[in-house]
């Protein structure tokens, strides 16, 4: 569905991007994932043809931005970063302006404006002026706005900043929803966002692509393991000395201590063996007691620092 | 030209649904008429000339006052990047906002009307000047329309997008006046004559349309707007 190749942009001499290449597919989510300043923002105006590149192409559905940026606009619906838009316009003008501008028909404005606005929660602020909203109700507008005209594609720029706990989530259910049958490239510096959302990532760093791939493939590309924490009722030495002994274990050490007796240890698997039953069986017939068991789970957290340290 | 429209309606709501307007509106219509009735029953005629002659000057101050918002609050608050990314041409937008700047500035003009026809009752009033003046105000209003949008185009801050746009009115309107042009080497004084926005405009007051003037007005007011568009466009030449 777009196809960037090469793509390079310079501000004063400053190279942004440099030769970035990666393709979205059509109904993939593609969450853009980086530290600020990466050029998330700027690949996004590139592609909404706000600014224009340097170097390379864009092609939105196999055309390219550069000849035909009209045609590839009207394909697009963008949220830009902190979602400019007009105070002084009620809801509904500001929305019936925007369809008309993306060329929606006449006599279907009315209708695409009551159907986005009940896919967006908008009903109840329809009449009001923009300025009146609050934070969350604007970022819904914005979204509307982007997805008035049902363009193939939405490009969103960290739709959730600003928004508070609950108005982020359901933002991100509304991407979700949209995503099924649209193709979104959303930024966002939040992690677990992006792990939340996205079908695929691309991890963009000092204007470089320093990683991708689905949120589960970045997982496992963390260098770090995999570790048990487990909480053991037992001597204390008896139980460390029985740890370290056992088949596919690294490592094992105490980590804290809750009372006489009950420990904490840290055990660190051998790589891509899971212990956890064989541990479990082990203490029981040690007659020691489980009293807590976890496995400290990879995230993209590690990952992301490693990249863009 | 559906997109003009569409810009076109939505701007000139925008002025109407502000108070700058009614203020505008009545700024434009006490001061013009105190300003002409003071002297009118001194010369005791039935002529509108001299309210023709000071339009100029005060629409020196209003015309970039209304055109100063037209690009920088949109570059201020972010619309800009909203607007220029929706399917529509770069020209289409300058077109839509101009458009919309000169009916606001044209509905007020035409407000006025209530002199003509008082004038008309106590006197016999020569029509075809008054006509000719309101199309000359119009072209002129227009003029300096365009600079104070191409002007408005090349900044963020509306304050400096005003006291330019006024300047560089200013100085486009006093080159063509005898009072320039008697300072200027001989061999200037026709194209400084040419150039200066208010001897077109001293023509169409006196009731002679010539087209000479009309292609003056459209050419002047054409070349900023396509230097606005040039300046929206140079986002690309980055």
């Amino acid at each position: 569905m777009i196809k960037i190749e090469n793509l390079t942009k310079k501000f004063d001499g400053k190279t942004v991007l440099d030769k970035i290449s990666f393709d979205v597919k059509q109904g993939e989510i593609l969450g853009f994932l980086g530290p600020n300043g990466a050029g998330k923002t700027t690949t996004m105006k590139i592609i909404t043809g706000y600014i224009p590149l340097n170097k390379g192409s864009v092609k939105v559905d196999n055309i390219d931005i550069e000849r035909d940026s009209i045609k590839t606009r009207a394909k697009i619906g963008y949220l830009a970063e902190n979602n400019p838009l007009y105070d002084e316009m009620k809801v509904f003008e500001f929305l019936s302006f925007i369809a008309e501008l993306r060329g929606v028909d006449k006599g279907e404005i009315d209708e695409k404006i009551s159907e986005i606005s009940k896919v967006c929660g908008l009903e109840k602020v329809i009449n009001k002026l923009i300025s009146e909203l609050s934070k969350g109700f604007r970022q819904r507008v914005g979204l509307a706005q982007a997805m008035i005209s049902d363009p193939e594609i939405l490009i969103l720029d960290e739709p959730t900043s600003g928004l508070d706990p609950n108005q982020i989530i359901e933002i991100r259910e509304l991407i979700k929803k949209i995503g099924k049958e649209k193709t979104v490239i959303f930024s966002t510096h939040i992690l677990s966002e992006a792990q939340a959302v996205s079908d695929r990532i691309i991890i963009i760093n000092n204007g470089k692509i320093a990683a991708s791939g689905t949120p589960d493939e970045l997982i496992k590309r963390e260098k770090t393991q995999e570790i048990i924490y487990i909480k053991i009722k037992g001597d204390k030495n008896e139980v460390l000395q029985k740890l370290k002994n056992l088949e596919n274990i690294e490592e094992a050490k105490i980590e804290d201590k809750e009372c006489d007796r009950v420990y904490g240890y840290k055990i660190k698997p051998k790589q891509g063996v899971d212990l956890r039953e064989y541990l479990s069986i082990t203490i029981m017939k040690n007659n020691w007691a489980i009293l807590e068991m976890r496995q400290e789970r990879k995230s993209l957290e590690g990952v992301f620092r490693e990249l863009t340290k | 030209m559906k997109n003009i429209y569409t810009i076109f309606k939505k701007e000139l709501a925008g002025y109407f649904n502000s108070p700058i307007a009614y203020i505008f509106i009545a700024v434009f219509l006490v001061s013009s008429s105190w300003l002409f009735f003071q002297n009118f029953f001194l010369y005791n005629q039935a002529v509108m000339r001299g309210y023709f002659t000071f339009l100029p000057w005060i629409f020196l101050f209003l015309a970039p006052a209304i055109a100063m918002r037209s690009f920088a609050e949109e570059k201020k608050s972010g619309t800009m990047e909203l607007i220029l990314t929706l399917p529509i041409k770069d020209w289409e937008v300058v077109v839509g906002k101009f458009l919309s700047s000169l009916a606001f500035m044209a509905i007020t003009i035409l407000l006025s009307i209530s002199i003509p026809i008082s004038i008309s009752n106590i006197g016999q009033l020569d029509i075809g000047p008054v006509i000719g003046g309101y199309i000359g105000t119009i072209l002129l209003a227009g003029a300096y329309l365009c600079i104070g949008i191409f002007i408005s185009s090349l900044t963020k801050n509306q304050i400096i997008s005003f006291v330019i746009a006024i300047t560089a009115s200013f100085g486009l309107f006093i080159i063509g006046t005898n009072f320039v042009l008697e300072a200027v080497p001989n061999f200037l004084a026709p194209l400084f004559s040419f150039v200066g926005l208010g001897t077109h405009f001293q023509n169409i007051a006196k009731g002679v349309i010539d087209t000479r003037d009309l292609i003056y007005y459209g050419s002047f007011i054409f070349l900023f707007l396509w230097l606005t568009v040039k300046n929206l466009e140079s986002r690309n030449w980055r």
